[in-house]
């Protein structure tokens, strides 16, 4: 029985880190990786696994490093995972594969998610491996969108020798992980990393393609046997309240992208400028605020301000995240709720209105309602208002593509296998679920990746 | 894959012609759309409306004004030279329909992205009359051009150096009081100009559409820069326009967006001076 700690994560000094944009968290030693991955105590049976939507062999690659042989723990990642390096940093391990560690029960679990990234920066250190080039099968498949869900689906499809297109709206691969997650938690340079190595796997990656515009789905049939829409949840929503449309109010899409995709921090080196008022307001309570609030801090703001509607425990973001906002001078305003936005002559934001809720009892759903508290307005003096409340699927796609099924939120309708309703076109991720995490939507790709297979190979071909 | 800039040229002082290769989007783009492009590595994306396009030699032609820093590097490129990023055709065609008399009203730059929808009207079977207008004679652009395509050319000029001395406004009410029916009237302009062809032709109840340029970084629905009022209802110029019902839009608010970066602006290009040429001090 192991009788070790979990190995904490060196960071960069919150007084520091306020003002740059390298990584936040900077990865485990050679020792604290093998002191953490001889905590393992190798289960017969490993919840773990279970818990992880890619199905990554766990105590295999723990073993590994515990035993020094760090070529075989990413061998043993990358059968599983195109993204290691991605996923150790960004997936939620809380609630996943670390959640159900046998070690959870009486301490703390082993820190998987470390661990993998550990060893994945291992590998892009010391060495890249050169992928397995399988026979070619001769079929070929488009996918649309290079987000988690695409960038996996066409891995792994690479993998089973079809011939990949991966295409991209925007000049970058990457999708969220390139525009949306910012550079202190995700380095921009190790998604290139990814993609380099998905690109040497023989997927050609067409950049700057926006397909239903430039060619649409029922093209992409004439050309390809199949087609895996990756497409993401790219649309913003807003609140519908007035005030929203005046000069400094950003969708958190829009400010992310400014600082994350288009280097507004890096402005006038970089051409993108970005407005980054003294007193900012970030409304939401998930990753994405977090991401924007932390990301303002960074630029400079005096005071960064992050206003929910429900509670600290329900929070969506991930919890080290919160930590991390708060470590770095972030207010949180929880039970807070925007009613409208004031704005000078200019058309430029001054104020925001705010209303106190309060949670109701948990309804037979479980989720507590915030409830107006009648009378509670107030005024918070602001002037970047960043606007973090959800994103939906871009209608292009489904605008564009004959008998292509929608939910009434826009979501693509897709099976458990990501079939959809049209024939040879599969889906998966955000396009799917609606707004969710960067693993999961890479455990759909993977799936739809398995079924595009099975169907090239069927006899209906 | 990097995009040749095939042809460059001033038409006249401060507006460029220039034609890219880029056969994909060639192929499919229609009058009213826009491309959005990218100079390179550290450049910002500007959209910019396709004022012509030839399916079969695969270009696309952008006319653009020297506005800032990002305008005044692309005034600079040549023949032979490329562009990192181009993508496009973006945001809905122009709908076109046979419905008698249309006007096309273009001021300064907007002559340019005018002139295919004048040309699709024109082939749609409509009477084009076209009105195009400039601060000065020397300003005016693609007059031969808009000529082709129209049954009557209108020209006016703020100083009177060219055709009628005045707005473009002037010859359209004048239009709408005469004896022939108009069934639509398309401006493309500065906001101030579109607002004033909204306010011409709202008490005659006379449909009208104008292309907004409002401020976009992906042009794809993504990020909401470019976010308008229309009819009191946001919408994103880039997907749900970039034209929308003249007499619906909130042209105050349109400005006031596209102010925004004015700060901005200016210090990109200070740095764009300094640090060109030989004067670099970096």
């Amino acid at each position: 029985m192991s009788v070790l700690e979990r190995q904490d994560m060196p960071r960069q000094d919150p007084e520091k880190r306020r003002s740059n944009f390298d990584e936040v968290a900077m990865g485990y030693s050679h020792e604290q990786a093998v002191n953490e991955a001889s905590r393992c105590i190798q289960c017969k049976k490993p919840l773990c696994v279970a818990g992880c939507p890619v199905e990554i062999d766990i105590p295999a690659f723990i073993k590994c490093i515990a035993d020094d042989d760090m070529e075989g723990a990413i061998s043993e990642l990358k059968s599983m995972n195109a993204l290691p390096a991605i996923c150790g940093r960004v997936c939620p391990q809380e609630t996943q594969c670390e959640e159900v560690c046998v070690l959870a029960k009486k301490g703390e679990p082993v820190a998987i998610g470390r661990l993998e990234r550990y060893a994945a920066d291992w590998e892009l250190e010391n060495k890249q491996g050169e992928p397995e080039k399988p026979e070619p099968t001769g079929k070929k498949v488009a996918v649309v969108g290079s987000g988690p869900a695409g960038l996996t689906a066409a891995a792994e499809l690479a993998k089973m020798g079809h011939s990949v297109t991966l295409m991209e709206a925007l000049h970058k691969a990457g999708g969220v992980l390139v525009y949306g997650i910012p550079e202190f938690r995700l380095p921009k340079s190790i998604v290139q990393k990814e993609v380099e190595y998905i690109e040497r796997q023989g997927v050609d990656i067409q950049l700057n393609s926006v397909v239903g515009m430039v060619e649409t789905v029922d093209e992409l049939l004439d050309e390809y046997d199949a087609v895996f829409l990756g497409t993401g949840a790219g649309l913003p929503s807003f609140m519908n309240i007035d005030g929203e449309n005046l000069s400094g109010v950003y969708s958190a899409n829009e400010f992310l992208t400014r600082v994350n995709l288009m280097k507004a921090y890096q402005f006038p080196d970089h051409d993108t400028p970005v407005k980054n008022g003294h007193k900012v307001v970030v409304v939401g309570g998930g990753n994405v605020a977090m991401d924007a609030a932390r990301c303002a801090v960074r630029l400079g703001a005096e005071e960064v301000t992050v206003v929910y509607r429900r509670g600290d425990d329900e929070m969506p973001a991930r919890r080290e995240e919160i930590e991390n906002a708060k470590e770095e001078g972030v207010i949180f305003r929880l039970l807070s709720n925007p009613t409208r936005i004031l704005g000078d002559e200019k058309n430029w934001v001054r104020q925001m209105e705010c209303l106190d809720m309060e949670l109701c009892e948990p309804d037979e759903s479980g989720r507590c309602r915030p409830v107006p508290v009648e009378g509670s307005e107030h005024i918070l003096d602001v002037d970047v208002i960043i606007i973090a409340v959800g994103t939906s699927p871009n209608p292009l796609i489904p605008k564009t593509t004959s008998s292509l099924e929608t939910s009434k939120w826009g979501t693509i309708i897709a099976d458990d296998n990501g079939a959809t309703s049209k024939t040879g076109v599969f889906a998966g991720g955000d396009v799917v679920t609606g707004a969710a995490t960067v693993i999961s939507a890479m455990g759909a790709g993977k799936i739809a990746a398995r079924a595009i297979d099975k169907y090239l190979n069927s006899n209906n071909l | 894959m990097p995009f040749e800039i095939i042809e460059k040229s001033q038409i006249v002082p401060t507006i460029h012609n220039m034609i890219i290769s880029a056969p994909s989007i060639a192929r499919k783009a229609r009058a009213g759309q826009f491309i959005i492009l990218r100079i390179d590595d550290t450049g910002e994306r500007i959209p910019l409306t396709i004022a012509d396009f030839d399916r079969e030699k695969g270009t696309i032609t952008t006319i653009f004004q020297e506005m800032g820093k990002t305008t005044v590097q692309l005034s600079k490129m040549n023949a032979g030279e490329s562009l990192l990023d181009f993508v496009g055709p973006l945001g809905n065609p122009s709908e076109i329909e046979p419905v008698g008399t249309v006007v096309c009203v273009g001021g300064g730059v907007g002559v340019a992205p005018v002139y295919p929808i004048a040309r699709a009207h024109k082939e749609a079977g409509n009477k084009v009359i076209s009105i195009i207008g400039s601060r000065s004679a020397d300003l005016l652009l693609w007059e031969e051009k808009m000529r082709d395509v129209s049954d009557e050319l209108f020209i006016t000029t703020d100083d009177g150096t060219k055709g009628h001395y005045g707005f473009v406004t002037d010859v359209l009410k004048e239009l709408l009081e005469g004896s022939e029916p108009i069934s639509l009237v398309v401006a493309i302009g500065p906001p101030i100009m579109m607002r004033a062809v909204a306010g011409v032709t709202h008490p005659f109840g006379v449909k009208t559409v104008v292309s907004l340029n409002s401020i976009m970084v992906d042009g794809t629905g993504m990020c909401g820069s470019c976010r308008v009022l229309v009819g009191g209802e946001t919408k994103f110029a880039c997907v749900d326009g970039p034209e929308f019902d003249a007499h619906e839009v909130d042209f105050t608010l349109l400005m006031n967006r596209l102010q925004m970066y004015q700060d901005e602006e200016q210090l990109a290009m200070e740095h764009y001076e300094k640090c060109s040429g030989d004067g670099c001090q970096c």
